[in-house]
């Protein structure tokens, strides 16, 4: 049974150190109480709102780095927040929690404004990776050309990969795991993010398809070197950080 | 007569009873119409009838006076339905003629009566005038001794005609009203009845007879058309309603083993040693396997929901080529760890079909999962992912040479949570199939066990090709 991830283990195991303001707008005070204190825990503000016309007060009026938003809230409904926040030109990024279960809400949630989209039931591990990455602070969310990490070098334009200034031979799969890795880097994804962003299909892989890939990146990238790059978060995913 | 009340309850005879009365007025309106035109054009002839008469009386008159034109208008009112005729002097003597008293000031004026007036002939009882009893029109005029004439007509025959024609019509409408009353009484008492019928099974079905089904007449009409859809929507509710009490059942099963497991563990840390470490340990297990319960129920709760969608909205081209080489190149490596050769089958066709990419694409995943883990462990264990087009039909094959699903147990493979004995040992919800036919669903299309040739299992994602999706 693979070991299971807490909060602390991001903020501790991988020095994390981008603390965020999260504004949390959710109507189930246990939960979010719940949630706060694991956002805590993983070194991060919360503030709380338990309806939508509070959440969109202060969400209009606070500078928050990440909004996580129920999306069924009592007088007025999360999508609604978010739509009026866009077109109040407010582009904090924005991640939905919904329990709804229709087939496409995910992209009516999604079309609504928001950046990221998690349906419950959900791990806390996979909601803090979203939450982490969405955070803009951390300022890599900019495509760049060129992704370094350590003496780890990806270029996105001539499509090539060296460390230590030797050349890596890569699949094209490969490539954009790791070109999204080291767009993160620092940062923990989960395999779900990653059959998101680099597969492009939002399901939760049943097995450990994900794993086998990582771990090919992996031999191609630290065979032959010292020190690792690509970590295993435990029970969460993986992280990309020099040591 | 209870019937007839409910019967104007129904549309049909509300309707019918619009149109009875929008054409009575129409009809009415028309013959009201033509019998004037016929009354208009008797008028006519009447009038050149009475001038042609004047004319022979003025020309009597002037070939032989006075005397002969009495004579003539003597005999010629003694004829039987005689037209009238009247002489008198200027002073209102009458001189000859067959018209006994008149309304007063019709000989005043010369020229033809403008409207009919009433008079008496000789021989009938007094008071017709007053009493209106005959009607005429006539033309006055003077001869040249001031001598006054009167020739007239009665107009008891038009307005007879007129009569004739009311009469007629009133008949008419009545038995066009009756027979329509007849025809709403016939008409709407069967369809009452088969209404009946249907609320009466709609009643039995609502007192918790799922499995009643609403009467077919076999007609084919709106009735049964009508009745086939609601049976055909009662097939569908009857189907959820058994996919609900399936996951329920499933639910409080395989959910309630975990669950129960993870309690114990629980209370078994608690029960032990303060240990730090141990409390750890056993938090991290209840975590990770909280985690595989969220994962099941997740499982759970999407097949529902793509059991109870439909694909009509938010359905876009899929390219099933692209779909099948995104999951062939997501399970390689996996399949080549388990020591299974992961092939695309030489030959891909490019297929497009209308649907939802990602269910098309988790529905593969599942099937290909299975088929990799339950061929790994065969020597020279091979899973072949096909795709093939054809006029009827476009189907993705996986192909396994693993131990395969024995055939009295290939049907109760997509059932949730069903994991046939042969597999208990393996990892897994047991919800892959379940998925991937419900995908198939939901795409109009079917999931196909086979066996493969050499003993494994095939696997077909079988889409309808053409509008049927």
């Amino acid at each position: 049974m693979e070991p299971v991830a807490t909060p602390s283990d991001f903020a501790q195991d991988f020095g994390y150190k981008v603390a965020m303001k999260i504004l949390l707008i959710e109507d189930d005070r246990e939960a979010a109480d719940y949630l706060k204190k694991a956002f805590s825990e993983a070194g991060h503000t919360t503030h709380l709102a338990a309806d939508g016309e509070t959440g969109f007060a202060l969400a209009d009026s606070g500078d928050y780095d990440v909004f996580v938003i129920d999306r069924m809230l009592p007088r007025r409904d999360g999508l609604s927040v978010i739509a009026e926040l866009r077109e109040r030109g407010n582009e904090t990024p924005a991640l939905i929690l919904s329990a709804l279960g229709e087939v496409d809400d995910r992209v009516t949630g999604l079309r609504a404004g928001g950046d990221d989209y998690l349906t419950k039931p959900y791990a806390f591990s996979e909601l803090l990776a979203r939450v982490e990455v969405l955070n803009r602070r951390a300022g890599s969310k900019e495509v760049e050309t060129l992704y370094r990490v350590g003496d780890l070098e990806l270029d996105r334009l001539s499509h090539t990969v060296r460390r230590a200034g030797q050349e890596i031979v890569l699949q094209p799969r490969e490539f954009r795991l790791l070109e999204y890795l080291m767009r993160h880097a620092g940062q923990v994804v989960t395999r779900t993010m990653l059959l998101e962003n680099v597969w492009d299909y939002h399901f939760d892989p049943q097995t450990n398809v994900i794993d086998v890939h990582v771990s090919r990146l992996r031999g191609k990238i630290e065979r032959g070197f010292d020190r690792p790059v690509l970590h295993t978060v435990r029970g969460a995913g993986y992280v990309l950080r020099a040591e | 007569m209870a019937a007839v009340p409910a019967i104007m309850k129904t549309t049909a005879a509300r309707l019918s009873a619009l149109y009875l009365v929008l054409f009575s007025l129409c009809a009415v309106l028309l013959v009201f119409y033509m019998t004037g035109l016929s009354v208009r054009m008797l008028t006519v002839q009447t009038r050149e009838t009475i001038t042609e008469e004047a004319q022979g009386l003025a020309a009597a008159y002037q070939r032989g006076g006075l005397p002969y034109l009495v004579r003539m208008v003597e005999r010629r009112s003694r004829q039987p339905s005689a037209n009238l005729y009247l002489i008198t002097d200027p002073n209102g003597r009458v001189l000859a003629g067959n018209v006994e008293s008149l309304a007063p000031g019709v000989l005043d004026e010369a020229g033809w009566t403008t409207r009919p007036f009433a008079y008496q002939r000789y021989g009938e009882g007094p008071g017709a005038v007053a009493d209106g009893r005959h009607t005429a029109m006539a033309h006055v005029f003077r001869l040249p001794n001031r001598m006054i004439v009167l020739v007239g007509r009665d107009l008891g025959e038009p307005e007879r005609f007129r009569s004739v024609v009311r009469r007629a019509l009133v008949v008419a409408f009545g038995m066009m009203g009756l027979g329509a009353l007849l025809i709403w009484y016939v008409v709407g008492r069967r369809a009452l009845r088969r209404i009946d019928r249907v609320s009466e099974a709609s009643r039995r079905i609502m007192g918790g007879d799922l499995s009643g089904r609403l009467p077919v007449s076999g007609a084919g009409d709106e009735f049964d058309r009508l009745s086939a859809s609601l049976n055909a929507m009662l097939a569908r509710i009857a189907e959820l309603n058994d996919g609900l009490r399936q996951v329920s059942d499933s639910i409080a099963h395989d959910l309630k083993t975990p669950l129960t497991r993870l309690r114990n563990r629980a209370e078994a840390a608690l029960a032990g040693q303060p240990d730090p470490a141990e409390y750890r340990a056993a938090l991290e297990r209840t975590i990770a396997e909280s985690d595989q319960l969220i994962r099941t129920f997740n499982a759970i709760l999407m097949i529902s929901r793509v059991e109870a969608g439909h694909s009509a909205e938010a359905a876009e081209p899929v390219d099933l080529a692209a779909v099948v080489a995104d999951v062939v190149e997501l399970y390689e490596p996996l399949a080549e760890q388990q020591g299974v050769a992961l092939v695309a089958e030489a030959g891909a066709v490019p297929a497009t079909v209308e649907g939802n990419r990602e269910l098309i694409g988790q529905a593969l995943s599942n099937i290909v999962d299975n088929a990799i883990k339950y061929s790994a462990g065969t020597p020279a264990a091979r899973v072949a992912v096909g795709l093939a087009q054809d006029r009827t039909a476009t189907r993705i094959t996986v192909t396994d040479n693993g131990p395969g699903i024995p055939e009295e147990d290939r049907a109760r493979a997509t059932e949730r949570f069903v994991r046939l004995e042969a597999s208990r040992s393996q990892p897994g919800s047991g919800l892959g199939l379940s998925l991937a036919k419900a995908v198939m669903k939901f795409h109009g299309g079917r999931l196909e066990l086979a066996a493969a040739e050499g003993g494994g299992l095939a696997v077909a994602m079988v889409f309808s090709s053409g509008e049927g999706r």
